[in-house]
């Protein structure tokens, strides 16, 4: 689950880490009265679910209120197209008003898990405000990696030795420890699989903060933090997916035309793939479960059926503890419960397939029956032309 | 020979009370493995089918000698039913359970390392020894007992490949899947390790997907040690980056994790890559000169 930079920094502050003063506002008029709180000069911030705001005109410097209406105008509303949100960009609906403060210098920071250790690792460089996938291939050797131990947490001296590596010194080395090990607390206690500032702010009086902020958390343990699942922001998904989450489906939309209703997430990605390779385009990845009940069926028919870009259907389903029958008599009565126009190719393996195929080859629908995958990969392909 | 699985391994179902645990541990009797014993907190003295149910794991370890776990827990209790098993001196430790916190799984792996044990999953259809013994939800009459081992993230990708090769007359040694969740117990090198000293696997088929990079370490593996052919097949050649697609663990992030840098890594070890799902049979068939 992905937040807001204004909930990311909501989240760090409570665990310590310095932030700068500010408010979330949605309206140009109550953009202008947080800056008129803050006083002085302000910096106006797109709220949305990517990166790259800054050089897609989201973040934008405000001389006062007066000025601050004026910003928050343009950005509010705009689309922004950043590298983050693809060509089709976000429309902005939330503001973060905020302190504008004195740069000295912009470092990096992130934290997230490293599969091959086991162990989550802290990653800073000098380069802060570049993207750490362009410091990677530009910088490979600037990035400093540091691994921790999940229950004893990220140990001062572990925060120091890449204070040292950045060349901070006296107040401003104790500050950044301190914020460094508050962000490493936070990254761990709220099962974060992503916890990253870019830039980490050395202001020019040496105070070191959070300018900016981007977590995302880890979606099997948000029932452990109803205060963060509350944060989850649904106009920011895609409205299918949306509608799939409440029945516990797992929909991704993708931009293809033959719509496909898999068991398991591996035969499901397999399954993409072998469309792609007929030479047709996925319109989804959904994985309808082992259970795939004739209720599940139905459910996600509605769903694959409401992207209009739909012109096929494939339904593939290795029935190994559920039955091929079961399976089959769900297609078919949602299939005719919900008047489905498009053709549909469905195959079936494993388990009472003969029954299955019976099922499917006596209702009295356009269901075409395929044999393995490279046959309804074909067939789906042709009838999507 | 098979690994780590046979007929003679005692097993405890954590778990067994549970519509799930009671409906698969029947299935894993019912294929002739030795279900001893089950735990669930709170219900000593009760049984299901005829298997004593147990409090705690070293309770059942005492009465049964069981040296071999499988978990049907639901995802927040699930890690601390493995640490439980790990405490009491399990040697393998079968967890199924889907949605297991990734934070829960580096303590987990903090605890595995070390001890002994050897945790299969979690997130995964579990382990077979066709012929032998099933320790998982997989539907049994897909597999025959032969000499092909199967390594998978997946599960019913891994049934697809499996009937494949028990249609062109190529059975089982063993087939582990190690599942789809980022942090596994049980790592692609780990079991092809074990492959590689079992008499009876003379190939293996490994099935991975996109999302870090244990299919690269296992082509390195590959290329420096295996004596046996490998054949393998990579799914989400089409999924786009950022997006965790069905598995916690398979997400291209950072522009890493994709299916191409995988068959690459893997050809480059001289593995057989399947271009389809549907070939993955008929290219171990031909890499054995079968076909
Ligand atoms: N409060 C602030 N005061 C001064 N400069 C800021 C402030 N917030 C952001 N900036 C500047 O704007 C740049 C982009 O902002 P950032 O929050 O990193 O957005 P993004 O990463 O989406 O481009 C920062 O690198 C920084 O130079
Ligand atoms: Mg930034």
């Amino acid at each position: 689950m992905k937040v807001h930079e204004y909930q990311a920094k909501e989240i760090l502050s409570r665990f310590g880490v310095r932030v700068p003063r500010g408010r979330v506002a949605v309206t140009p008029a109550e953009a202008g009265a947080v800056a008129a709180d803050l006083g002085g000069k302000v910096v106006v911030k797109a709220q949305v679910h990517a990166g790259g705001r800054g050089k897609a005109g989201g973040v934008k410097l405000a001389n006062g209120a007066d000025e601050a209406v004026r910003v928050a105008g343009q950005i509010l509303g705009m689309k922004l197209v950043s590298k983050q949100t693809g060509p089709e960009g976000r429309i902005v609906h939330k503001v973060l008003v905020e302190e504008a403060l004195g740069i000295a210098r912009e470092l990096y920071l992130g934290i997230v898990l490293d599969r091959s250790a086991e162990l989550p690792v802290l990653m800073a460089s000098k380069f802060g405000g570049m993207e750490i996938e362009e410091v990677a291939a530009e910088h490979p050797e600037a990035i400093l990696k540091q691994h921790f131990d999940p229950c004893a947490g990220l140990q001062p001296f572990q925060a120091r030795k890449l204070g040292f590596a950045l060349e901070l010194s006296g107040d401003t080395l104790k500050k950044f420890v301190k914020l460094v090990t508050a962000l490493a607390r936070a990254y761990n206690e709220s099962d974060a699989t992503l916890a990253e500032i870019n830039p980490l702010l050395i202001t020019t009086d040496g105070d070191v903060l959070a300018l900016d902020a981007k977590m995302n958390f880890d979606d099997n343990a948000i029932a452990r933090h109803p205060d963060i699942g509350a944060m989850r922001d649904l106009g920011e998904e895609d409205p299918l997916e949306v509608e799939a989450s409440k029945y516990d489906l797992n929909y991704i939309k993708l931009d293809g035309t033959i719509a496909c209703m898999v068991n398991g997430a591996g035969l499901a990605m397999a399954t993409m793939d072998i469309i792609k390779h007929a030479g047709g385009a996925p319109a989804n990845f959904l994985d309808v479960g082992g259970g795939a009940s004739q209720e599940r069926v139905e459910n996600a028919f509605r769903i694959l059926l409401s992207d209009p870009e739909v012109k096929a259907v494939l339904i593939n389903i290795f029935g190994g503890i559920v039955r091929c029958d079961m399976i089959a008599a769900g297609v078919v009565a949602a299939a005719r419960k919900l008047d489905v126009k498009v053709p549909i190719v469905v195959r079936l393996e494993g388990t009472n397939v003969d029954e299955g195929k019976r099922i499917l080859g006596e209702s009295g629908l356009a269901l075409q029956p395929a044999d393995g995958m490279a046959d309804a990969a074909a067939k789906v392909v042709a009838a999507a032309r | 020979m098979a690994i780590w699985l046979d007929a003679n391994t005692r097993v405890v179902v954590q778990g067994l009370t549970g519509k799930e645990g009671q409906f698969h541990a029947a299935k894993c009797r019912e294929y002739g493995t030795k279900i001893v014993a089950g735990v669930t907190p709170g219900k000593a003295g009760t049984a299901v089918d005829g298997v004593p149910v147990f409090n705690t794991v070293v309770d059942a370890k005492a009465a049964t000698g069981c040296t071999a776990s499988l978990i049907f827990v639901p995802p927040l209790g699930a890690a601390d039913a493995i640490l439980e098993a790990v405490d009491a001196g399990i040697e393998l430790i079968v967890c199924i359970t889907e949605g297991i916190p990734a934070r829960d799984e580096v303590v987990v792996s903090q605890r595995l390392a070390g001890s002994g044990a050897r945790l299969i999953g979690p997130n995964c259809p579990g382990i077979i020894s066709p012929g032998k013994a099933k320790l998982g939800i997989m539907p049994a009459h897909i597999h025959r007992e032969g000499h092909v081992g199967v390594v998978s993230r997946s599960g019913t990708l891994t049934y697809e490949a499996v009937d494949q090769l028990t249609k062109l007359g190529m059975g089982q040694s063993t087939c582990v899947g190690i599942g789809g969740d980022p942090v596994p117990g049980t790592s692609f090198v780990d079991v092809l390790e074990a492959f590689n000293a079992d008499p009876q696997t003379e190939s293996v088929v490994m099935i991975g997907e996109i999302g870090g990079s244990a299919e690269e370490e296992a082509a390195a593996y590959v290329k420096a040690h295996m004596k046996k052919p490998v054949v393998a097949f990579i799914a989400g050649q089409t999924a786009p980056p950022g997006r965790r697609m069905g598995h916690a663990g398979a997400i291209i992030s950072g522009g890493k994790g994709t299916a191409k840098e995988k068959i690459e890594a893997l050809e480059a070890a001289g593995i057989r890559v399947a271009a389809t799902p549907a070939e993955i049979g008929i290219t171990m068939a031909r890499a054995l000169g079968k076909a």
